[in-house]
This record gives structure tokens, sequence and C-alpha cells, in this order.
């Protein structure tokens, strides 16, 4: 009864990876929308985002400002848009960084294990051993805060997942027979790892990374929040929130409009990442 | 039992030499040291024999090794240096701001089970339909939102329009304890809801539940005396693997409360780079963090007999 439970019938099957299929096709579009929102912000920008205008400071929502002033009298949105620009391509490099390292170096140590395997695997159990977010915070403020230094800091503590996820599927890999095969019709390493391994590893991985882009988003707008990520003239959204702090009381538009923008970004890419991990599950292939 | 506690109690010595190791070199990598700093914080201009002669003095001139030895005699007698601010010996300041820390977190976990397990089990019995769909939409929603949002909203709405509770935390309280560990039992409940239901659902697909069925026990019974039972350990680790995130959240909650605890002295540390401050911090909490993991470790052995029974006979 349970087998028939687990194993929908081939039409069923189908429908839901059609339904998922939608799905993905929308969430690739918004999360397409947003990163050209992002790249573009400037261009998008009613107001020079940085120019200061004491005159209609802390205003409240309008027609000429959507998202309101701030206390200096900045467009709130042109603020954001750039803030955004800020804060996902930030968070989209330090992705990208630790997705690189980690596969590399976790698909070298599955691969050729030995030395490096130890060396690395212990690095990481170190890595691991520490509180993620207190370790992030101590290397940032050792770095003496910045944005690159926030997204180095991140990295140092992210890399360990991927390399895991990308050892253990290279492990796996390596001990099936067309991997044999391949060696014995004479590929070299480097071959197999990038012919063979490196796209068997690709799905769990990209998973992994597209469901990480919200949380380091998050991640890192707190370090700005905190005064260790983007410092004050470059508007960020974690530093935007951290600024209007004191003006929640009586403009809470100050701090509602970069706190709803990180929470849409991040909804996005939830959304993409869990789309995108349904379609890569097998379960939900009509191959198997 | 005993042979398996002392062994992991011998593994914690070369952790704790990598924690307090990385600590002490990480205060090194930041390139200022005491005599440094303190000339900075005085505005006094000195000349390089006088702080070559502090230096020496402080045994700051020492290996790199030496000094990292004797850095941690010193800590074993409970001296961490002084503050570079205060003036004043790092260590009784950070344990005196411990307490509140701990009671945060004591609150915040104790209201993630009571929000996430009831909802997650509740989620996992009505599979796909609407009171599922409802909680797993409010997980996601709270997934989405970064603490200090959460915390800005909780402020605004519970303290600013309706005046509940305290803005800010001005003493240890519970009442001033209320929002900060609801922003952080917010954060965490989202993500272990999900896991709950999850963990639920795969113990509920099991053979036995069926059998029970089939013997005429009723559903609330295999629900709370074997299925519950079951997932508490997966519910536990999931506990313990919060308490970093914890720790870290701790620093932002309570520097925007206003809680006087270590989150917020760190955070003043590190505006300030007050590094032997950030130092004790940092090792600190790297040390609850892995005692914490000890402690869990330990208590699957009592709390599930698979891997007691199992582990023994390896």
């Amino acid at each position: 009864m349970s087998q028939e439970k687990k194993r929908p019938s081939l039409r069923n099957q189908k429908i839901r990876k059609n339904h998922i299929k939608t799905r993905l096709v929308v969430f690739v579009i918004l999360a397409a929308g947003l990163l050209l929102t992002a790249v573009f912000a400037q261009q998008l920008c009613p107001y020079d985002p940085n120019v200061q205008d004491a005159s209609i400071s802390l205003q409240p929502p309008s027609a000429a400002h959507p998202a309101g002033t701030d206390r200096f009298g900045r467009d709130m949105l042109s603020r954001i848009l750039v803030g955004l620009q800020t804060s996902v391509l930030a968070t989209l490099s330090l992705v990208l960084i630790i997705t690189l390292v980690g596969t590399v170096l976790g698909v070298l140590c599955g691969y050729y294990e030995g030395v490096l395997d130890s060396v690395v695997m212990r690095i990481s159990d170190v890595c691991l051993a520490f509180p993620g977010l207190v370790f992030a915070l101590a290397i940032a403020a050792l770095l003496n805060g910045g944005l690159h230094n926030a997204v180095l800091a991140l990295a140092v503590i992210s890399w360990p997942k991927y390399a895991r996820i990308a050892r253990s599927q290279t492990l796996a890999q390596k001990s099936t027979n067309y991997i044999d095969a391949a060696k014995l019709a004479g590929n070299s390493s480097g071959q197999i790892i990038v012919k063979h391994i490196l796209p068997n590893c690709a799905g769990p991985i990209l998973v992994t990374s597209m469901l990480d882009i919200g949380t380091m988003l998050m991640e890192l707008a707190g370090l700005s929040f905190l005064g260790l990520g983007a410092q004050p003239p470059t508007a960020e959204l974690g530093n935007m929130m951290s600024g209007g702090r004191s003006m929640l009381q009586t403009y809470p538009w100050v701090i509602l409009g970069p706190g709803i923008a990180i929470f849409i970004v991040v909804v996005i890419f939830n959304l993409l990442g869990d789309t995108v991990r349904d379609y890569l599950d097998p379960r939900n292939s009509r191959r198997k | 039992m005993k042979k398996y506690i002392l062994k992991r109690l011998l593994q914690l010595i070369p952790i704790l030499l990598v924690i307090t190791f990385l600590s002490f070199g990480m205060m090194r990598l930041a390139g200022s040291d005491a005599v440094l700093q303190k000339m900075e914080n005085t505005g006094m201009i000195v000349s390089q024999e006088v702080m070559d002669k502090a230096r020496a003095e402080l045994g700051l001139d020492k290996p790199f090794l030496t000094q990292y030895f004797v850095w941690l005699g010193n800590l074993l007698h409970g001296d961490m240096g002084t503050s570079y601010i205060s003036g004043k010996a790092v260590f009784p300041a950070f344990i005196s701001k411990l307490p509140a820390t701990l009671l945060l977190t004591v609150v915040s976990i104790a209201l993630t089970i009571i929000i996430s397990i009831p909802l997650g089990v509740l989620a996992a019995v009505k599979q796909n339909r609407f009171t599922d769909y409802l909680i797993r939409a409010a997980s996601f929603l709270g997934n989405s939102m970064p603490n200090f949002f959460v915390a800005l909203l909780l402020m605004y709405f519970f303290a600013i329009r309706v005046k509940m509770f305290p803005v800010i935390a001005s003493e240890v309280s519970m009442e001033s304890v209320a929002l900060p560990s609801l922003t952080l039992a917010l954060a965490m409940s989202a993500k272990y809801l999900r896991q709950v239901r999850a963990t639920v659902l795969d113990e509920l697909s099991k053979d036995y539940v069926v059998g029970a069925k089939a013997r005429g026990v009723r559903f609330s019974v295999t629900l709370y005396k074997s299925v519950l039972k079951a997932c508490l350990v997966t519910i536990i680790t999931l506990l313990t693997l919060s308490i970093g995130s914890l720790l870290g959240g701790t620093a932002i909650v309570e520097s925007i409360f206003l809680w006087d605890g270590v989150g917020k002295l760190a955070v003043d540390a590190i505006n300030m780079r007050d590094y032997p401050m950030i130092q004790a911090y940092v090792m600190w909490m790297a040390i609850i963090y892995v005692c914490v993991n000890l402690i869990t470790d330990l208590s699957y052995r009592i709390l599930d007999p698979r891997i007691r029974l199992g582990g023994e006979k390896a």
C-alpha cells in the first residue's frame, strides 16, 4: 500500500512535473527581473540616492517620493534600489565564491583523498566547530569591517558545507563502474573530474547555493546592520536599517522600506531555490 | 558509557587547544598590540624605545608561540587580559554579563519548542490540507526575514503601537526578555517547524504506525507515545544545531533591544576595536558551543537505545 502511495501514477507524475516547470519559469523570470533591477539600479532611480536636501527630510511616502525620504532628505526609493544593488551583487559574489572554492576543494579531496583530504577536512571541522555567525563577527571585526571584508568573513565560515557535499558526491561517484570504465579507456584524472564527476555533483551543489542566497543576503545585511559591512555613505539594505533605527517610533518608513526590500529579495530567491530542488529531485522525474 | 564519556572528554582537549589558539592568533593578526592601542587611546606619542621597553615588559617581544603559552597559562588562572577601552580585567566583565545572555538563550529555546513542535506535528498530521499549507506558508515567510527586521517589527507593534512591552530592556526581567526572545524564537521556529514536520511525516510512514492502526490503537496514542518519542533525537539535534546561530543572533538582537548581555558587550567591543574583549567573546562562545554539542551527543545515548546499544558493540 505504501508503495503505491509513494509512486503516483505516470499521469500524476507528469502533471506534477509540468506544475514544477511552470513554477520554475515564473520564479526564474522574477529572479531575473530582480537581478536586472539590481544591475540597472542607477538608471532606475528617480533621484540621485546621495543628494541631500534638508528641506524635505523625513517626509512620509508621497507621489513624489513613493518610499518617503530619510533624515538627510534623500529619496528612500532611490536609496533602496541602490542598496538592493549593493546587497544583491555582494551576496551573489559571496555565494559564487563559496560554491566554487567549496566544490573544487571537495571534489579534489574526494578524488585524490590522502593528505590533502585530511588537511582540508580538519580545517572544515574547525570551521564547523565554531558557531558560524560569532566567528564571522570576529573575522569581520578583525578585518576592520567594510563590505569586502564582511563577504570574506562569511566566505571563510561557509565554504565547508559545499566542500562536504562535493566530497561525498565525488566519493560516491568514484566507486561506480563507469568511472572505472572511463579510467580503463585511458581518460586522465582531469578529464574524469571535469566530464563525469563535476556534472554529477552539480545538482546538489546548485540547490544548496540557490537556497543559500537568501540566508547569505540576510547574514550580510546583519553584519552591515552591526556596522561591520558596507559603510554609511554607501547605500546597503542592512546599514540603511541600522541608520534609521532611532527613527522607528516616529518615521517607520525609513526602516520598513529597506526591510521589505530584503524580505522580497529573500522570498524570491528562496522560492526559486525550493523549486530548483523540486525540479532536480529524481522522485519528481518521469524517467525513474 | 563511562568509557565513552571519558573518550569524548579527552577529544575535547585538542578542540579547546585549537579554539584558544585561533582566538589568540586572530588577535595577533589584527596587527595591533596593547602598547600601540594604549598609545592611540591616550593620544600620547612616544618614542620607539619607550614602546619597545613597554613591549618587553609585557612580553610582546617574545616569539609568537611563547606568547601563546604564556597567555594560555594566564587563561587557566582566569586572566584574559585587560580591556583596551575601560582598562578593567576582561574576564570578570564578561562573566558578569553571561547570565543575561543565558537567560535570553534559554527562554528563546523554550519558546522555539513551544511554537515549532506542536505546529510541526500538526502540519504533518494534516499533510497537504489547508492547515498544513497555512503553517508552511507562515514558516516560509518567517524564514525570509532577517532577525533584525523581525526585532524592529516586533518593537514597532508591541512596544510602540501597543505599549505591551518595554522598548528597551532597561533591566533583566521576564517582561523585558519577551521581545528579544520572541525575535530569536520566531526565526528558529520557522526553520525547525519544517524539519519537525518532515521528521514526523517520515516516522508516520513507517510500518509500525500501520501496525498500531491495524491493532486498533487510537491514532493519538500512537502519535504521542511512539511517533513523538522516535522524533525526539532529531528534534534535539536540530535544537543543538540552532545554538550556533542563536549565539550569533543574540549579538544582533541584544544590541537592538539594548539587552545587557555578552552579545551587546561584543558588538560594543567590536565597534571600539577592543580586541581582548572580542577575543574573550569568541573563545567563550566557541567553548559553550562545543560543550553543548558534547552534552547533546551524550544525551542521545540516554534517549535513543539504538545509538546506545550500537555504540557499545563497536
